[in-house]
Protein backbone atom coordinates (compact mmCIF):
# COMPACT_ATOMS: atom_id res chain seq x y z
CA UNK A 1 0.00 0.00 0.00
CA UNK A 2 2.63 2.65 0.95
CA UNK A 3 5.43 1.93 -1.27
CA UNK A 4 7.58 4.73 0.06
CA UNK A 5 7.38 7.08 -2.88
CA UNK A 6 10.99 7.91 -4.13
CA UNK A 7 11.44 10.54 -1.78
CA UNK A 8 13.38 13.81 -3.39
CA UNK A 9 14.51 16.72 -1.86
CA UNK A 10 11.37 16.85 0.03
CA UNK A 11 11.55 14.37 2.02
CA UNK A 12 9.29 15.60 4.83
CA UNK A 13 9.22 16.17 8.79
CA UNK A 14 7.43 17.84 10.96
CA UNK A 15 8.37 21.14 9.43
CA UNK A 16 5.58 20.49 6.84
CA UNK A 17 2.65 19.93 9.60
CA UNK A 18 -0.29 22.37 9.37
CA UNK A 19 -2.30 22.73 13.04
CA UNK A 20 -5.35 24.87 12.61
CA UNK A 21 -6.32 25.77 16.28
CA UNK A 22 -9.55 27.54 16.79
CA UNK A 23 -9.29 29.91 13.95
CA UNK A 24 -11.79 32.72 13.15
CA UNK A 25 -11.89 35.25 10.68
CA UNK A 26 -14.11 38.24 10.98
CA UNK A 27 -14.38 40.73 7.80
CA UNK A 28 -15.63 44.39 8.47
CA UNK A 29 -17.72 44.87 5.55
CA UNK A 30 -18.06 48.31 3.23
CA UNK A 31 -21.27 49.69 5.53
CA UNK A 32 -19.06 48.91 8.79
CA UNK A 33 -20.47 45.84 9.90
CA UNK A 34 -18.17 42.94 10.99
CA UNK A 35 -19.17 39.47 8.90
CA UNK A 36 -18.02 36.48 10.23
CA UNK A 37 -16.49 34.42 7.28
CA UNK A 38 -15.14 31.28 9.45
CA UNK A 39 -15.75 30.48 12.72
CA UNK A 40 -13.56 28.08 15.32
CA UNK A 41 -11.84 26.35 12.53
CA UNK A 42 -9.62 23.38 13.72
CA UNK A 43 -7.71 21.09 11.77
CA UNK A 44 -4.64 19.62 11.47
CA UNK A 45 -2.36 18.42 8.39
CA UNK A 46 0.00 15.90 9.07
CA UNK A 47 3.90 16.81 7.48
CA UNK A 48 3.00 15.11 3.62
CA UNK A 49 -0.42 14.98 3.60
CA UNK A 50 -2.97 15.49 1.16
CA UNK A 51 -6.08 17.43 2.54
CA UNK A 52 -8.33 18.65 0.37
CA UNK A 53 -11.48 21.32 1.41
CA UNK A 54 -14.32 21.29 -0.05
CA UNK A 55 -17.98 22.95 1.17
CA UNK A 56 -20.36 25.19 -0.71
CA UNK A 57 -19.62 28.33 -2.48
CA UNK A 58 -18.54 30.87 0.33
CA UNK A 59 -18.33 29.03 3.11
CA UNK A 60 -15.06 30.97 3.93
CA UNK A 61 -12.16 28.05 2.39
CA UNK A 62 -10.29 30.44 0.36
CA UNK A 63 -10.27 32.65 3.86
CA UNK A 64 -8.72 29.61 5.62
CA UNK A 65 -6.07 29.45 3.35
CA UNK A 66 -5.09 33.21 3.64
CA UNK A 67 -4.75 32.36 7.16
CA UNK A 68 -2.27 29.45 6.32
CA UNK A 69 0.07 31.41 4.26
CA UNK A 70 0.24 34.64 6.49
CA UNK A 71 -1.15 36.40 3.98
CA UNK A 72 -4.10 37.81 6.28
CA UNK A 73 -4.09 37.66 10.12
CA UNK A 74 -6.77 35.72 12.03
CA UNK A 75 -9.51 37.49 14.31
CA UNK A 76 -9.02 34.79 16.89
CA UNK A 77 -7.39 30.91 17.38
CA UNK A 78 -3.98 30.59 14.90
CA UNK A 79 -2.36 28.87 12.71
CA UNK A 80 1.22 26.50 13.51
CA UNK A 81 3.04 25.38 10.89
CA UNK A 82 5.80 23.09 11.58
CA UNK A 83 5.21 23.84 15.32
CA UNK A 84 5.95 27.28 14.89
CA UNK A 85 2.97 30.21 14.78
CA UNK A 86 2.24 31.62 12.01
CA UNK A 87 2.97 35.21 12.04
CA UNK A 88 3.77 37.15 8.92
CA UNK A 89 3.91 35.56 5.53
CA UNK A 90 4.66 31.87 6.04
CA UNK A 91 8.15 30.73 5.05
CA UNK A 92 7.96 27.61 2.59
CA UNK A 93 4.58 28.00 0.98
CA UNK A 94 3.68 27.77 -2.18
CA UNK A 95 -0.07 29.11 -3.51
CA UNK A 96 -1.84 27.67 -6.74
CA UNK A 97 -5.20 29.62 -7.62
CA UNK A 98 -7.95 29.10 -9.81
CA UNK A 99 -7.43 32.31 -12.11
CA UNK A 100 -4.09 32.11 -13.84
CA UNK A 101 -1.82 33.42 -11.12
CA UNK A 102 1.17 33.38 -13.89
CA UNK A 103 2.42 37.23 -14.94
CA UNK A 104 1.53 38.01 -18.20
CA UNK A 105 4.29 39.95 -19.18
CA UNK A 106 6.92 37.16 -17.97
CA UNK A 107 7.96 34.40 -20.41
CA UNK A 108 7.29 30.92 -19.11
CA UNK A 109 10.75 30.20 -18.81
CA UNK A 110 10.75 34.15 -16.45
CA UNK A 111 7.25 33.10 -15.01
CA UNK A 112 9.16 29.54 -13.89
CA UNK A 113 11.93 31.52 -11.98
CA UNK A 114 10.56 33.72 -10.27
CA UNK A 115 10.33 31.56 -6.98
CA UNK A 116 13.88 31.29 -6.89
CA UNK A 117 14.21 34.47 -8.11
CA UNK A 118 12.89 35.89 -4.98
CA UNK A 119 14.53 33.96 -2.75
CA UNK A 120 18.43 35.49 -3.66
CA UNK A 121 18.97 32.90 -6.25
CA UNK A 122 21.80 33.78 -9.04
CA UNK A 123 19.99 34.21 -12.45
CA UNK A 124 22.29 31.34 -13.98
CA UNK A 125 21.36 28.98 -11.62
CA UNK A 126 17.55 29.79 -11.44
CA UNK A 127 17.62 29.41 -14.70
CA UNK A 128 19.10 25.88 -15.06
CA UNK A 129 16.40 25.08 -12.64
CA UNK A 130 13.78 26.57 -14.03
CA UNK A 131 14.41 24.99 -17.48
CA UNK A 132 14.53 21.52 -15.80
CA UNK A 133 10.94 22.39 -14.19
CA UNK A 134 9.53 23.20 -17.05
CA UNK A 135 10.80 20.20 -18.61
CA UNK A 136 9.31 18.12 -16.00
CA UNK A 137 6.33 19.42 -16.49
CA UNK A 138 6.03 18.66 -20.25
CA UNK A 139 6.66 22.14 -21.52
CA UNK A 140 10.64 21.77 -22.57
CA UNK A 141 10.52 24.05 -26.25
CA UNK A 142 8.04 26.78 -24.59
CA UNK A 143 10.55 28.58 -22.25
CA UNK A 144 9.88 31.52 -24.72
CA UNK A 145 6.62 32.14 -24.99
CA UNK A 146 4.06 34.36 -22.95
CA UNK A 147 1.62 33.16 -21.40
CA UNK A 148 -1.22 34.21 -23.87
CA UNK A 149 0.50 31.90 -26.49
CA UNK A 150 -0.60 28.70 -24.27
CA UNK A 151 -3.47 26.55 -23.75
CA UNK A 152 -5.57 26.77 -20.19
CA UNK A 153 -3.81 23.37 -19.90
CA UNK A 154 -0.31 24.75 -20.29
CA UNK A 155 -0.47 27.88 -18.05
CA UNK A 156 -1.93 25.39 -15.22
CA UNK A 157 1.40 23.42 -15.93
CA UNK A 158 3.83 26.41 -15.61
CA UNK A 159 1.91 27.95 -12.83
CA UNK A 160 2.54 24.18 -11.10
CA UNK A 161 6.37 24.53 -12.06
CA UNK A 162 6.37 27.76 -10.52
CA UNK A 163 4.58 26.44 -7.32
CA UNK A 164 7.15 23.45 -7.12
CA UNK A 165 10.30 24.61 -8.03
CA UNK A 166 11.22 26.02 -4.75
CA UNK A 167 10.43 22.76 -3.40
CA UNK A 168 7.79 24.31 -0.80
CA UNK A 169 6.97 22.34 2.46
CA UNK A 170 3.29 23.34 2.27
CA UNK A 171 1.94 23.75 -1.44
CA UNK A 172 -1.79 25.89 -1.03
CA UNK A 173 -4.04 25.20 -3.87
CA UNK A 174 -7.56 26.89 -3.84
CA UNK A 175 -9.15 25.66 -6.73
CA UNK A 176 -6.20 25.12 -8.81
CA UNK A 177 -8.24 23.35 -11.66
CA UNK A 178 -11.57 24.83 -11.25
CA UNK A 179 -11.52 26.83 -14.31
CA UNK A 180 -9.89 23.83 -16.62
CA UNK A 181 -12.29 21.36 -19.06
CA UNK A 182 -13.08 17.95 -17.83
CA UNK A 183 -10.44 16.30 -20.27
CA UNK A 184 -7.42 18.68 -18.84
CA UNK A 185 -8.85 18.98 -15.61
CA UNK A 186 -8.08 15.15 -14.90
CA UNK A 187 -4.72 14.92 -17.12
CA UNK A 188 -3.66 17.41 -15.00
CA UNK A 189 -5.16 16.04 -11.66
CA UNK A 190 -2.62 12.98 -12.63
CA UNK A 191 0.32 14.82 -13.05
CA UNK A 192 -0.18 16.92 -9.77
CA UNK A 193 -0.28 13.39 -8.23
CA UNK A 194 2.97 12.48 -9.95
CA UNK A 195 4.35 15.29 -8.86
CA UNK A 196 3.19 15.29 -5.24
CA UNK A 197 4.44 11.74 -4.66
CA UNK A 198 7.58 12.12 -5.30
CA UNK A 199 8.16 15.82 -3.60
CA UNK A 200 6.01 15.19 -0.28
CA UNK A 201 4.76 18.48 0.29
CA UNK A 202 1.96 19.23 2.50
CA UNK A 203 -1.21 19.74 0.73
CA UNK A 204 -4.35 22.06 1.26
CA UNK A 205 -6.60 21.70 -1.50
CA UNK A 206 -9.59 23.39 -1.61
CA UNK A 207 -12.41 22.35 -4.39
CA UNK A 208 -15.93 22.18 -4.62
CA UNK A 209 -15.50 19.23 -6.49
CA UNK A 210 -16.09 16.12 -4.59
CA UNK A 211 -14.82 13.43 -6.76
CA UNK A 212 -11.71 15.70 -7.13
CA UNK A 213 -11.25 15.74 -3.79
CA UNK A 214 -12.30 11.96 -2.91
CA UNK A 215 -9.22 10.82 -6.04
CA UNK A 216 -6.73 13.13 -4.57
CA UNK A 217 -6.74 13.58 -0.85
CA UNK A 218 -5.29 11.24 1.79
CA UNK A 219 -7.97 13.41 4.00
CA UNK A 220 -11.22 15.39 2.93
CA UNK A 221 -12.78 18.21 5.54
CA UNK A 222 -16.17 19.03 4.62
CA UNK A 223 -16.91 22.69 5.46
CA UNK A 224 -20.27 24.27 6.84
CA UNK A 225 -21.64 27.63 4.88
CA UNK A 226 -21.28 31.00 6.59
CA UNK A 227 -19.83 31.22 8.92
CA UNK A 228 -17.58 28.25 7.86
CA UNK A 229 -16.71 25.74 10.22
CA UNK A 230 -15.56 22.29 9.71
CA UNK A 231 -18.36 19.72 9.79
CA UNK A 232 -17.07 16.38 8.96
CA UNK A 233 -13.53 14.86 8.27
CA UNK A 234 -13.10 11.81 6.06
CA UNK A 235 -9.96 9.69 5.70
CA UNK A 236 -9.57 8.39 2.34
CA UNK A 237 -7.68 5.07 2.34
CA UNK A 238 -7.72 4.48 -1.52
CA UNK A 239 -4.08 2.79 -2.14
CA UNK A 240 -1.37 5.01 -2.95
CA UNK A 241 0.37 5.50 -5.78
CA UNK A 242 -3.19 6.13 -7.47
CA UNK A 243 -1.79 6.53 -10.89
CA UNK A 244 -4.83 7.67 -13.36
CA UNK A 245 -7.03 10.09 -11.81
CA UNK A 246 -9.77 9.04 -14.14
CA UNK A 247 -9.34 5.24 -13.31
CA UNK A 248 -10.34 5.58 -9.67
CA UNK A 249 -12.99 6.91 -9.99
CA UNK A 250 -14.82 3.53 -11.03
CA UNK A 251 -13.60 1.59 -7.89
CA UNK A 252 -15.88 0.17 -5.76
CA UNK A 253 -14.20 2.06 -2.57
CA UNK A 254 -14.03 5.20 -4.11
CA UNK A 255 -17.92 5.39 -4.78
CA UNK A 256 -18.62 4.08 -1.48
CA UNK A 257 -16.40 6.78 0.28
CA UNK A 258 -17.47 9.26 -2.33
CA UNK A 259 -21.41 8.41 -1.41
CA UNK A 260 -20.57 8.88 2.09
CA UNK A 261 -19.10 11.82 2.02
CA UNK A 262 -22.07 13.17 -0.10
CA UNK A 263 -24.48 12.59 2.58
CA UNK A 264 -22.58 15.13 4.55
CA UNK A 265 -21.82 17.20 1.80
CA UNK A 266 -25.34 17.04 0.22
CA UNK A 267 -27.10 19.32 3.13
CA UNK A 268 -24.91 21.98 3.62
CA UNK A 269 -25.24 22.67 -0.03
CA UNK A 270 -29.26 22.83 0.12
CA UNK A 271 -29.14 25.13 3.07
CA UNK A 272 -26.19 27.36 1.17
CA UNK A 273 -28.59 26.70 -2.26
CA UNK A 274 -31.40 28.06 -0.18
CA UNK A 275 -30.00 30.94 1.33
CA UNK A 276 -28.64 32.79 -2.08
CA UNK A 277 -32.34 31.50 -3.06
CA UNK A 278 -33.63 33.87 -0.10
CA UNK A 279 -30.93 36.27 -0.66
CA UNK A 280 -32.00 36.44 -4.65
CA UNK B 1 -9.99 24.08 -43.81
CA UNK B 2 -9.91 20.89 -43.19
CA UNK B 3 -9.81 19.77 -46.79
CA UNK B 4 -11.64 16.06 -47.12
CA UNK B 5 -11.55 16.35 -51.46
CA UNK B 6 -9.39 14.74 -53.59
CA UNK B 7 -5.88 15.59 -52.99
CA UNK B 8 -5.12 17.44 -56.43
CA UNK B 9 -7.89 19.62 -56.64
CA UNK B 10 -7.83 20.58 -53.22
CA UNK B 11 -4.81 21.77 -53.63
CA UNK B 12 -5.09 23.33 -56.96
CA UNK B 13 -8.06 25.05 -54.97
CA UNK B 14 -5.77 26.05 -52.43
CA UNK B 15 -3.52 28.16 -54.30
CA UNK B 16 -6.37 29.86 -56.28
CA UNK B 17 -8.25 30.73 -53.04
CA UNK B 18 -4.87 32.08 -51.47
CA UNK B 19 -4.14 34.28 -54.64
CA UNK B 20 -7.54 35.57 -55.07
CA UNK B 21 -7.56 36.20 -51.05
CA UNK B 22 -4.43 38.64 -51.36
CA UNK B 23 -6.15 40.03 -54.66
CA UNK B 24 -8.46 41.07 -52.77
CA UNK B 25 -6.52 42.40 -49.58
CA UNK B 26 -4.31 44.66 -52.40
CA UNK B 27 -7.97 45.82 -53.86
CA UNK B 28 -9.01 46.96 -50.29
CA UNK B 29 -5.58 48.61 -49.25
CA UNK B 30 -5.90 50.52 -53.04
CA UNK B 31 -9.43 51.79 -52.04
CA UNK B 32 -8.67 53.26 -48.60
CA UNK B 33 -5.70 55.01 -49.98
CA UNK B 34 -7.49 56.21 -52.82
CA UNK B 35 -10.51 57.38 -50.11
CA UNK B 36 -7.64 58.98 -48.05
CA UNK B 37 -6.03 61.12 -51.04
CA UNK B 38 -9.37 61.50 -52.10
CA UNK B 39 -10.30 63.20 -48.79
CA UNK B 40 -7.08 65.57 -48.79
CA UNK B 41 -7.78 66.93 -52.31
CA UNK B 42 -11.01 67.76 -51.35
CA UNK B 43 -10.50 69.24 -47.88
CA UNK B 44 -7.60 71.33 -48.80
CA UNK B 45 -8.48 71.81 -52.34
CA UNK B 46 -12.06 73.19 -51.46
CA UNK B 47 -10.75 75.38 -48.94
CA UNK B 48 -8.20 77.06 -51.44
CA UNK B 49 -11.24 76.97 -54.16
CA UNK B 50 -13.56 78.58 -51.30
CA UNK B 51 -11.24 81.62 -50.95
CA UNK B 52 -10.29 82.36 -53.88
CA UNK B 53 -13.91 82.39 -55.30
CA UNK B 54 -14.16 84.66 -52.30
CA UNK B 55 -16.51 82.60 -50.31
CA UNK B 56 -14.31 82.78 -46.96
CA UNK B 57 -12.45 85.27 -46.58
CA UNK B 58 -8.29 84.83 -46.63
CA UNK B 59 -7.84 87.33 -44.55
CA UNK B 60 -9.15 85.59 -41.60
CA UNK B 61 -9.02 81.90 -42.42
CA UNK B 62 -5.74 81.77 -44.62
CA UNK B 63 -5.00 79.93 -47.64
CA UNK B 64 -3.39 76.93 -48.49
CA UNK B 65 -1.34 78.45 -50.75
CA UNK B 66 -0.33 81.34 -48.34
CA UNK B 67 0.50 78.82 -45.94
CA UNK B 68 2.62 76.79 -47.95
CA UNK B 69 4.26 80.66 -49.12
CA UNK B 70 4.49 81.30 -45.59
CA UNK B 71 6.20 77.73 -44.49
CA UNK B 72 8.74 78.62 -47.62
CA UNK B 73 9.36 81.72 -46.29
CA UNK B 74 10.01 80.63 -42.32
CA UNK B 75 12.23 77.95 -43.60
CA UNK B 76 14.58 80.05 -46.24
CA UNK B 77 14.11 83.84 -44.90
CA UNK B 78 13.43 82.70 -40.69
CA UNK B 79 11.61 84.86 -38.82
CA UNK B 80 11.98 87.93 -36.54
CA UNK B 81 13.63 85.93 -33.59
CA UNK B 82 15.69 83.66 -35.51
CA UNK B 83 16.23 80.57 -38.15
CA UNK B 84 12.87 79.03 -37.87
CA UNK B 85 15.26 76.14 -36.26
CA UNK B 86 16.28 77.99 -33.39
CA UNK B 87 12.63 78.20 -32.84
CA UNK B 88 11.52 75.13 -33.25
CA UNK B 89 14.33 73.41 -31.35
CA UNK B 90 13.33 75.66 -28.35
CA UNK B 91 9.39 74.64 -28.18
CA UNK B 92 11.01 71.21 -28.76
CA UNK B 93 13.47 70.63 -25.57
CA UNK B 94 10.66 72.64 -23.51
CA UNK B 95 8.09 69.99 -24.46
CA UNK B 96 10.33 66.97 -23.92
CA UNK B 97 11.90 68.43 -20.87
CA UNK B 98 8.30 69.00 -19.42
CA UNK B 99 7.28 65.52 -20.74
CA UNK B 100 9.98 64.16 -19.30
CA UNK B 101 9.56 65.76 -15.92
CA UNK B 102 5.60 65.35 -15.82
CA UNK B 103 5.99 61.96 -16.95
CA UNK B 104 8.71 60.78 -13.88
CA UNK B 105 6.65 62.70 -11.47
CA UNK B 106 3.08 61.29 -12.14
CA UNK B 107 4.77 57.85 -12.24
CA UNK B 108 6.25 57.89 -9.52
CA UNK B 109 3.31 59.84 -7.42
CA UNK B 110 1.01 57.50 -8.86
CA UNK B 111 2.66 54.44 -8.06
CA UNK B 112 3.28 55.82 -4.80
CA UNK B 113 -0.68 56.78 -3.90
CA UNK B 114 -2.04 53.62 -5.62
CA UNK B 115 -0.14 51.55 -3.26
CA UNK B 116 -0.51 52.66 -0.23
CA UNK B 117 -4.45 53.71 0.27
CA UNK B 118 -3.81 55.71 3.21
CA UNK B 119 -1.92 58.43 1.65
CA UNK B 120 -4.61 58.18 -1.29
CA UNK B 121 -6.74 58.76 0.81
CA UNK B 122 -5.15 61.76 2.18
CA UNK B 123 -4.00 63.25 -1.07
CA UNK B 124 -6.98 62.41 -3.16
CA UNK B 125 -9.12 65.10 -2.96
CA UNK B 126 -6.40 67.84 -3.20
CA UNK B 127 -5.39 66.06 -6.45
CA UNK B 128 -9.20 66.61 -7.58
CA UNK B 129 -9.16 70.04 -6.20
CA UNK B 130 -5.65 70.69 -8.43
CA UNK B 131 -7.03 68.97 -11.32
CA UNK B 132 -10.69 70.28 -11.55
CA UNK B 133 -8.38 73.86 -12.10
CA UNK B 134 -7.64 75.29 -14.55
CA UNK B 135 -4.11 74.61 -15.02
CA UNK B 136 -3.27 76.42 -18.23
CA UNK B 137 -3.61 79.42 -16.37
CA UNK B 138 -0.49 78.74 -13.89
CA UNK B 139 1.48 79.61 -17.18
CA UNK B 140 0.68 83.38 -16.29
CA UNK B 141 1.92 82.51 -12.94
CA UNK B 142 4.76 80.46 -13.93
CA UNK B 143 5.94 83.56 -16.29
CA UNK B 144 5.45 86.09 -13.97
CA UNK B 145 7.75 83.87 -11.26
CA UNK B 146 10.28 82.63 -13.27
CA UNK B 147 10.79 85.26 -16.48
CA UNK B 148 10.67 84.72 -19.67
CA UNK B 149 13.17 81.96 -20.11
CA UNK B 150 12.34 78.27 -21.18
CA UNK B 151 11.94 77.02 -17.29
CA UNK B 152 8.26 78.46 -16.76
CA UNK B 153 7.68 76.80 -20.16
CA UNK B 154 9.07 73.39 -19.47
CA UNK B 155 6.80 74.00 -15.91
CA UNK B 156 3.64 74.26 -17.38
CA UNK B 157 4.03 70.99 -19.90
CA UNK B 158 4.96 69.32 -16.59
CA UNK B 159 2.19 70.43 -14.78
CA UNK B 160 0.27 69.44 -18.10
CA UNK B 161 1.38 66.06 -18.23
CA UNK B 162 1.19 65.14 -14.94
CA UNK B 163 -2.62 64.68 -14.35
CA UNK B 164 -3.00 62.87 -17.44
CA UNK B 165 0.23 60.50 -16.37
CA UNK B 166 -1.03 60.48 -12.71
CA UNK B 167 -4.41 59.02 -13.18
CA UNK B 168 -3.17 56.63 -15.37
CA UNK B 169 -0.81 55.42 -13.15
CA UNK B 170 -2.96 55.32 -10.27
CA UNK B 171 -5.66 53.39 -12.07
CA UNK B 172 -3.11 50.84 -13.38
CA UNK B 173 -2.21 50.05 -9.99
CA UNK B 174 -5.18 49.56 -8.89
CA UNK B 175 -5.70 47.84 -11.33
CA UNK B 176 -3.25 45.04 -10.24
CA UNK B 177 -4.00 41.51 -9.97
CA UNK B 178 -4.13 40.70 -6.35
CA UNK B 179 -3.94 37.20 -7.05
CA UNK B 180 -0.40 38.02 -8.80
CA UNK B 181 0.52 39.63 -5.38
CA UNK B 182 -0.55 37.10 -3.01
CA UNK B 183 1.49 34.67 -5.04
CA UNK B 184 4.87 36.96 -4.94
CA UNK B 185 4.57 37.69 -1.54
CA UNK B 186 3.85 33.87 -0.59
CA UNK B 187 7.36 33.57 -1.99
CA UNK B 188 8.81 35.80 0.22
CA UNK B 189 8.95 38.93 -2.12
CA UNK B 190 9.78 42.61 -0.28
CA UNK B 191 7.76 45.63 -1.17
CA UNK B 192 10.37 46.08 -3.20
CA UNK B 193 10.11 42.89 -5.32
CA UNK B 194 6.40 43.24 -5.52
CA UNK B 195 6.46 46.85 -7.42
CA UNK B 196 9.32 45.13 -9.54
CA UNK B 197 7.92 42.13 -10.26
CA UNK B 198 3.90 42.94 -10.28
CA UNK B 199 2.56 46.79 -9.59
CA UNK B 200 5.35 48.51 -12.17
CA UNK B 201 5.10 46.21 -15.20
CA UNK B 202 1.12 45.78 -14.80
CA UNK B 203 0.82 49.48 -14.39
CA UNK B 204 3.02 49.69 -17.69
CA UNK B 205 0.46 49.08 -19.76
CA UNK B 206 -1.94 52.04 -18.42
CA UNK B 207 1.22 54.62 -18.26
CA UNK B 208 2.18 53.65 -21.68
CA UNK B 209 -1.34 54.44 -23.14
CA UNK B 210 -1.14 57.48 -20.96
CA UNK B 211 2.00 58.82 -23.07
CA UNK B 212 0.18 59.56 -26.15
CA UNK B 213 -2.45 62.19 -24.75
CA UNK B 214 0.47 63.24 -22.54
CA UNK B 215 2.59 64.46 -25.48
CA UNK B 216 0.21 66.23 -26.87
CA UNK B 217 -0.42 67.90 -23.57
CA UNK B 218 3.19 68.86 -23.05
CA UNK B 219 3.11 70.63 -26.29
CA UNK B 220 0.28 72.60 -25.57
CA UNK B 221 2.03 73.65 -22.56
CA UNK B 222 5.10 74.68 -23.83
CA UNK B 223 2.82 76.39 -26.61
CA UNK B 224 0.56 78.39 -24.70
CA UNK B 225 3.40 79.27 -22.48
CA UNK B 226 5.40 80.72 -25.06
CA UNK B 227 2.00 82.58 -26.70
CA UNK B 228 1.63 84.01 -23.11
CA UNK B 229 5.26 85.59 -23.03
CA UNK B 230 8.48 84.30 -24.25
CA UNK B 231 12.01 85.40 -26.58
CA UNK B 232 11.86 82.91 -29.01
CA UNK B 233 9.65 79.33 -29.60
CA UNK B 234 6.98 78.31 -31.75
CA UNK B 235 4.51 79.81 -29.68
CA UNK B 236 6.07 83.55 -29.93
CA UNK B 237 5.87 83.35 -33.85
CA UNK B 238 2.29 82.02 -33.62
CA UNK B 239 1.55 85.01 -31.04
CA UNK B 240 3.22 87.41 -33.37
CA UNK B 241 1.20 86.12 -36.39
CA UNK B 242 -1.56 86.63 -34.64
CA UNK B 243 -0.61 90.30 -33.83
CA UNK B 244 0.10 91.13 -37.44
CA UNK B 245 -3.15 89.26 -38.81
CA UNK B 246 -1.58 86.98 -40.41
CA UNK B 247 -3.23 83.34 -40.35
CA UNK B 248 -1.15 81.66 -42.88
CA UNK B 249 1.57 81.55 -40.25
CA UNK B 250 -0.34 80.52 -37.48
CA UNK B 251 -1.69 77.63 -39.92
CA UNK B 252 2.03 77.19 -40.99
CA UNK B 253 3.78 76.84 -36.97
CA UNK B 254 0.30 74.14 -36.81
CA UNK B 255 1.98 72.30 -39.43
CA UNK B 256 5.07 72.35 -38.21
CA UNK B 257 4.51 71.03 -34.85
CA UNK B 258 1.99 68.59 -36.18
CA UNK B 259 4.77 67.14 -38.15
CA UNK B 260 7.34 66.65 -34.67
CA UNK B 261 3.75 65.00 -32.84
CA UNK B 262 3.93 62.57 -35.33
CA UNK B 263 7.27 61.53 -35.04
CA UNK B 264 7.20 61.94 -31.38
CA UNK B 265 3.92 59.72 -31.65
CA UNK B 266 5.20 57.43 -33.59
CA UNK B 267 8.46 56.63 -31.08
CA UNK B 268 5.96 56.56 -28.37
CA UNK B 269 4.37 53.40 -30.15
CA UNK B 270 7.89 51.93 -30.73
CA UNK B 271 8.33 51.93 -27.36
CA UNK B 272 4.69 50.70 -26.69
CA UNK B 273 5.66 47.95 -28.74
CA UNK B 274 9.04 47.15 -27.20
CA UNK B 275 7.73 47.08 -23.63
CA UNK B 276 4.01 45.72 -24.01
CA UNK B 277 5.28 42.97 -26.74
CA UNK B 278 3.83 40.45 -24.05
CA UNK B 279 0.49 41.54 -24.57
CA UNK B 280 -1.95 39.35 -27.30
CA UNK B 281 -1.63 40.72 -30.56
CA UNK B 282 -5.29 41.85 -30.12
CA UNK B 283 -5.49 45.47 -31.93
CA UNK B 284 -8.91 47.30 -31.35
CA UNK B 285 -10.31 49.61 -33.48
CA UNK B 286 -9.16 52.78 -32.03
CA UNK B 287 -5.51 51.42 -32.18
CA UNK B 288 -5.09 50.83 -36.43
CA UNK B 289 -6.24 54.24 -36.52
Amino acid sequence: MDDTPSRGPGHRDDGARIDIVGLTKRFLTPKGEAFTAIRDVSLTVEPGQFCAIVGPTGCGKSTTLGQVSGLDKPSAGHVSVGGTRVDGITDGVSFMFQADSLFPWKTVLDNVKIGPVLKGMPRAQATVLARDWIRRVGLAGFEDRYPHQLSGGMRKRVAMAAALINNPRILLMDEPFGALDVQTKAIMQTELLALWEEYRPSVLFITHDLDEAVALADRVVIMTTSPGTVKDVFDIDLPRPRGDVQEIRHEARFLELQGQIWQSLRDEVTRAYARTADAA
Amino acid sequence: MTAVSLPGAAAASETSIQSAARASRRRRIAWVWIGRILLAVVVIGGWQLFTELGWVDPFFFGQPSGIWDSLVRLFTVGTAFGSIWENLWVTVQEALYGFALGTVVGVILGILLGTNRYLSAVFGPYIKVLNSIPRIVLGSIFIVAFGLGIFPKVLLAAVLVFFAVFFNAFQGVREVDQNLVSNVRVLGATPLQVARHVTIPSAMTWIIASLHTAFGFAIIGALVAEVLGAQKGIGLIISQAQGNFDPNTVFACMAIIAVFTLVAEYLITLLEHAVLKWRPPVRSEAQSI
